[in-house]
């Protein structure tokens, strides 16, 4: 060990100081660093922007408030992007603490674009029941969402009339958070229903997914914030993701440094300890 | 608007709940990360208050969106004109059933309900599964190096074939790892630890989201010194 000088006695605050002041300085002063986009957004992206105004694509809002930073930015340049192709959206959530996010996220949308509800989108809201849910909507939508968020029954919605099953929806957008998520839209939707699936999720969550871009079975994926940030690039509309994406670049690097400077003092000190033990015994 | 105006009323037009909202909200984030400094009372406070509140908001949730209208509605609609769904009734029972396990003579009835949930998702999740994780993912490892797209795209592909063979391998405790199995092994536990590494990076980036996030409300809701 470099002698007066031990790696684990530097106080672990202070990295919490300079993680904090890595994250503030580019939010206050952004800097503007490029956002590269990566085949599995475009692909997403590409699909989306495929369809042909009026299509009806599926949005899922599975999360809560606690992934609103990484999700919430998700659901926002998605229904940019359909409302900005005159797409029609289906929302359905398979977590009871979505709706009110994904309202959020429509209103000042709507305002924006001019939309208007039941015939330009739909928000049916909550459903209990995970992969039976999904199984469900296989069979029947308006059987397994017989009511909308706001309680109307799903017959009085003009836009409904032209949804019987996942067969009529051209794509569906899962933003999840986790269980019931994407994991379960493609073993029950695109398995058994060949729906076109595409997912944003969280960044932990994103790497048990990417198998699935490869193999097919999801047609795109947005992984945390860099994938929304993505997303939000492709559509014209830089929003929180891109801003945050100087923050995390620049937490990133400082990370990356910690841990090399880490390895050096370890490797450094290491060695120290070994040519003092030599003296000593000599 | 001067900025300490607009740090103690919001910004021009919003409502009253929404400061105080912002203003509790970012109070309870600042007693949360000091923490960060040391354990304190402020933490604790915090800490309390989400573990109480979060428990009362899930139980709402879960009442409103689900016992009431699936359940208590369904079979008593009253005058909105709605068939009773009296085959709801079923579920009810398995639901009272669940909670028979706090009373030790009827605990075992609690069993019928988890045999249920138990089947029925196994049932649901088996076909679904065994399809999408299993059937799917063998076709896409044997068919990818196929696809073409070019010689780089080729050995990536090809790369990725040979890290499930190698990966399964390590798995495989039947043979020894010496010799060729030894080196399939090896070659395994490098695919394994590419894979850790990948996780991680996306875990540290999922949690330096949700500390942007954080730090968007305090420096843009509460303090307006950022747009």
């Amino acid at each position: 060990m470099a002698r007066g000088f031990n790696i684990r006695s530097i106080d672990r605050r202070i990295i919490f100081v300079l993680i904090f002041v890595a994250v503030a300085i580019p939010l206050i002063k952004p800097m503007g660093l490029p956002i590269g986009v990566s085949p599995p957004v475009q692909s997403l992206y590409d699909a989306v922007d495929a369809l042909p105004p009026g299509t009806i694509v599926m949005l899922g809002g599975d999360y809560s408030p606690d992934s609103m930073p990484e999700l919430q930015p998700m659901t926002i340049a998605f229904l940019r992007h359909a409302f900005k192709k005159d797409l029609r959206v289906v929302i359905t959530c398979l977590w009871p603490a979505s709706p009110p996010l994904i309202e959020a996220a429509l209103t000042p949308l709507v305002e924006e674009f001019g939309k208007e509800y039941g015939v330009d989108y739909v928000n049916l809201g909550y459903m209990t029941g995970g992969p039976v849910t999904i199984l469900g909507m296989g069979n029947s939508i308006t059987g397994t969402f017989p009511r909308d968020y706001y309680g109307t029954p799903v017959g009085e919605i003009p836009l409904m009339d032209e949804v019987s099953n996942l067969s009529d929806v051209a794509l569906v957008m899962e933003v999840s958070a986790g269980t019931p998520g994407t994991r379960e839209w493609v073993q029950q939707a695109v398995s058994r229903f060949d729906v076109r699936l595409g997912s944003g999720t969280t960044a932990v969550g994103a790497p048990n997914f990417y198998p699935y871009v490869s193999s097919g079975q999801l047609i795109g994926l947005l992984g945390g914030l860099k994938g929304a940030a993505e997303y939000e690039t492709l559509v014209g509309a830089p929003a929180d993701a891109t801003k945050g994406m100087d923050a995390q670049s620049i937490v990133h690097a400082l990370i990356v440094f910690f841990i090399l400077f880490g390895n050096v003092v370890y490797f450094v000190s290491k060695r120290s300890a070994a040519v003092a033990d030599g003296r000593s015994r000599s | 608007m001067s900025w300490l105006q607009e740090f103690f009323t919001g910004a021009p037009g919003t409502t009253t709940a929404v400061v105080w909202g912002t203003w509790v909200g970012a109070l309870l984030t600042l007693c949360i990360y000091s923490f960060l400094y040391k354990d304190n009372p402020f933490y604790k406070f915090a800490e309390s208050l989400f573990v109480g509140i979060g428990a009362a908001y899930w139980l709402a949730i879960l009442y409103h969106n689900t016992l009431k209208p699936k359940l208590f509605v369904a079979l008593f609609p009253g005058d909105s004109g709605e068939p009773v769904l009296w085959y709801r009734v079923f579920p009810g029972i398995l639901a009272i059933f669940m909670l028979l396990r706090f009373f030790p003579k009827l605990s075992w009835l609690s069993r019928w309900a988890l045999a249920f949930i138990v089947g029925m998702y196994a049932a649901v999740n088996l076909t679904g599964f065994a399809q999408a994780d299993f059937v799917e993912q063998i076709y896409a490892t044997m068919t990818t190096p196929l696809t073409g797209g070019g010689v780089l795209s080729f050995i990536l592909n090809l790369s990725a074939v040979v890290g499930v063979v190698a990966v399964l391998l390590y798995f495989f405790f039947s043979k020894e790892h010496k010799g060729a199995m030894g080196v399939a092994a090896k070659i395994g536990i490098l695919y394994l630890m590419v894979a850790f590494g990948a996780s991680f990076g996306y875990t540290v980036m999922g949690r330096v989201s949700l500390l942007i996030g954080r730090m968007t409300f305090l420096l843009r809701d509460w303090l307006h010194v950022i747009d």
